[in-house]
């Protein structure tokens, strides 16, 4: 490092204050009602009567500052310099001129931002890393979700389905989007153990740290080698040992892959939070364009805006039919990586004789 | 410069959803770099395997994360990414900017990095991607000087998150935006120098539709609620209907504690407050007609992680209610918070997240320790197992009452 002098540390983040426009701080704390304009425009009344119209476009996340900067001069024309965020990485564009809204809009489109994702529809798809940045993928996180979008993309600009739907995606166990929440979520997983380099753990890594770090405890020290041995029959592949140890790789290109979960979502509305359950345990990674995982996901959505009532979220409809029917109607094999066998599982084994006889 | 041919990743340029390759090319014309990167990910695609590996200790004078280490598995092939570090940069509350914010970042990492950026990180950083060790002093100098500062990265705070709240939202039953912005400052040094079991989320939502998702991916999540009656404007029930809107299928169906009930002949709702959970959903449905209450505040709940290692847990109600007032600096919040983390600090083993902590030692424990009361709305139901503890404090009240001559267990029904 040349630079002769460091800069001031702990000033912390810019103040939001500052960030907002006027009409947001004309009616901070004093909005009075939203409506959905069309989708992707959402338009809020102040009690002042003041409206303040919101255009959201959807992106991939990975923005170069070319695009950044395509964004900060379309919000100086239409919207006095100001733009916000989402945390499912969508751009949203603040305007308080109604007559400016469509021009925006053309704009976007023109350039190729997709505008949509509000009320009833498809939303933006959070994702991690993938190749393009993690040590610990499983699969690519922006290959398969550009996949997955552009098959959707209508999905996203209307906003007639039965309810929103949230689609998430991880590269490995990790899950740094969160995705164990979500409608339908797909993950990055493995199904080999991790290999053991005993001359890099012995050199590299702490032992008991590794030996913690195995949730099944299936990892042992090896005293003579000093370092580990790793049980077969116990290792369920979630690969945090390797987080601790980059001297137990468990990548895999024949054998890593995707798994897919259904039912999750995180408000409060109507039914509580829940998990996202297993639908498919295992889809290989078909790079560049993921094609049956693509054809997996299109399934799934499809089956659920058949067959939902309005209003019900994907994990609603499957607690209404039940689960088994879910199985039936998506004709996906149920098979023993369904039945839950880590430690929270006896609560998940159906202790009633009331179910459905499916075919 | 030798132009590769990457067949796989132009699969990736066609359809209609913005393309992550198109956003690579556009930063590869100014920095040759990103050519590099795209080579390298063009070859994950052809071997379907990751060419990253462990990140190393890197990061910027008096901070111990913030930046995140990452070096290529091929160094000699790919010299250019051999070293590619991560800068969490914290974001404005709510992810609200100036369009001149916005430029300040792009010219900063225009100086010192690859120009590829994530607008946001799932925790909410905005997360600058691709740049090398000899840079990250000189990139953290210019960021500072623009009033920009680091996010958290291994056994630190990480930087809480908001909803857009009051900015723009008339669901927010509290200010989340100050409150974010309030944590980030006071807790600097815990988000800065790791020093802590393992990370820490903190995610502010201003109401029970927790649109950042806190419930799932927070360890403390905050989430906004009232504790009065839901405002009802009946004028406006009055318009929905008359506009064809069907109360009874789009709202009363789906209310989970059918507390609410219509009069189709006056056109009017009633709510039954006391029976009422919150959900949200009714509100939701008719925006211009119901309100949150007046009395409002927030739920804290805490233990929320994803499935790494004891299972993924939804965070739990510790306290159902807490004023969120920043005339005082939010003082109850920080009381609790932070008799949390001593808790956390003292008792958790390495990597151990608090709700696993909580798991392993026990609710009761918990609760004692960092003195918060046993409520009913804690739990979905008392426990249904006789395996309970008694303390010696439980016979001493049990005691001093008898000698007061007041029975203890079952007292309050006769009372």
């Amino acid at each position: 490092m040349t630079n002769p002098y460091y800069a001031q540390t702990d000033i912390g983040p810019p103040y939001f204050w500052d960030m907002l426009p006027q009409v947001i701080k004309d009616n901070y704390g004093k909005w009075l009602y939203h409506e959905k304009v069309k989708p992707g425009v959402l338009k809020h009344v102040g009690e002042s009567g003041d409206e303040l119209y919101t255009v959201r476009i959807g992106s991939p996340r990975l923005l170069s500052i070319e695009t950044l900067r395509w964004f900060a001069d379309i919000a100086d024309k239409y919207c006095d310099g100001h733009l916000r965020f989402t945390s499912r990485h969508n751009v949203e564009f603040l305007l308080t001129d109604a007559g400016k809204v469509d021009a925006l809009i053309e704009e976007l489109e023109a350039a190729g931002w997709p505008v949509g994702g509000t009320g009833k529809s498809l939303k933006n798809l959070i994702h991690t890393q993938g190749w393009i940045h993690c040590h610990s993928a499983a699969t690519d996180a922006s290959g398969p979700v550009k996949a997955v979008m552009d098959d959707l993309f209508d999905y996203f600009k209307k906003d007639d389905l039965p309810a929103k739907l949230k689609i998430s995606m991880a590269c490995c166990l990790n899950m740094c989007g969160a995705v164990h929440c979500s409608d339908i979520a797909f993950v990055g997983v493995h199904r080999k153990i991790p290999r053991v380099d005993d001359n890099g753990v012995a050199n590299g890594c702490e032992i008991p740290n590794v030996v913690a770090s195995c949730p099944t405890g299936a990892i042992r020290p090896n005293p003579k080698a000093k370092s580990v041995t790793i049980n077969e029959e116990k290792c369920m592949y979630c690969g945090n040992c390797y987080s601790v140890c980059p001297s137990l790789p468990i990548m895999d290109p024949e054998n890593d892959g995707i798994a897919i979960f259904v039912g999750g979502k995180v408000s409060n509305s109507r039914s509580g939070p829940a998990f996202s359950k297993l639908a498919i345990p295992f889809i290989p990674n078909e790079p560049p364009r993921w094609d049956s995982l693509v054809a997996a996901i299109r399934n799934l959505v499809e089956i659920w805006v058949k067959d939902a009532k309005k209003g019900e979220r994907y994990g609603e409809w499957i607690e209404r039919i039940g689960w088994e029917k879910f199985f039936e109607k998506a004709n996906l094999p149920f098979t023993d990586k369904h039945i839950d066998d880590f430690i929270f599982s006896v609560p998940t084994f159906r202790s009633t004789t009331q179910f459905k006889f499916t075919k | 410069m030798t132009e590769k041919k990457r067949p796989l990743l132009d699969e990736l340029k066609k359809g209609k959803w913005p393309s992550f390759v198109n956003e690579m090319e556009k930063s590869a014309a100014k920095k040759p770099v990103v050519n590099t990167l795209m080579d390298l990910v063009e070859r994950s695609y052809e071997e379907k395997r990751v060419h990253w590996k462990h990140g190393g200790i890197v990061g910027v004078r008096g901070y111990g994360g913030g930046v995140i280490g990452r070096y290529c598995d091929l160094p000699e092939e790919y010299p250019d990414v051999a070293e590619f570090h991560t800068i969490r940069v914290n974001q404005p509350s709510g992810w609200f900017y100036t369009s001149d914010a916005i430029r300040t970042l792009c010219d900063v990492w225009e100086k010192h990095g690859s120009g590829l950026t994530n607008m946001h990180g799932a925790t909410g950083d905005a997360i600058l991607l691709g740049t090398t060790t000899d840079h990250l002093q000189d990139c953290f100098n210019d960021l500072s000087d623009n009033g920009f500062d680091l996010g958290g990265s291994g056994s630190n705070l990480r930087t809480p998150s908001a909803c857009c709240g009051p900015a723009r939202c008339e669901y927010a039953c509290f200010d989340t935006l100050d409150l974010c912005h309030h944590l980030t400052n006071e807790y600097q040094d815990e988000l800065h120098r790791p020093m802590w079991p393992y990370k820490f989320k903190i995610k502010i939502s201003g109401c029970p539709n927790d649109c950042t998702s806190s419930i799932a991916r927070a360890d403390l999540s905050i989430i906004g609620t009232w504790r009065d009656n839901i405002q009802v404007n009946q004028e406006a029930v009055k318009e929905y209907v008359n506009n064809g809107f069907d109360v009874k299928e789009e709202v009363l169906a789906h209310c989970p504690c059918n507390c609410i009930t219509f009069d189709e002949e006056k056109k009017e709702l009633s709510i039954d407050d006391e029976n009422c959970t919150r959900c949200m959903h009714c509100i939701s449905a008719m925006p211009k007609a119901l309100r949150v209450g007046k009395e409002k505040g927030a739920t804290l709940l805490l233990g929320g992680k994803a499935t790494i290692v004891q299972s993924a847990f939804l965070s739990w109600v510790i306290k159902p209610f807490i004023k969120l007032d920043k005339e005082d600096g939010y003082q109850e919040l920080h009381d609790i918070l932070e008799r949390i983390w001593d808790w956390w600090d003292e008792n958790a083993k390495v990597r151990e997240r608090v709700g696993e902590l909580i798991y392993r030692k026990g609710m009761g424990e918990f609760l004692k320790a960092t003195g918060l009361e046993p409520v009913p709305q804690m739990v979905h139901h008392p426990r249904a197992n006789p395996y309970f503890f008694w303390y010696p404090e439980d016979f001493a009240a049990e005691k001093e009452a008898s000698e007061a001559g007041k029975e203890v267990a079952g007292s309050e029904v006769s009372e």
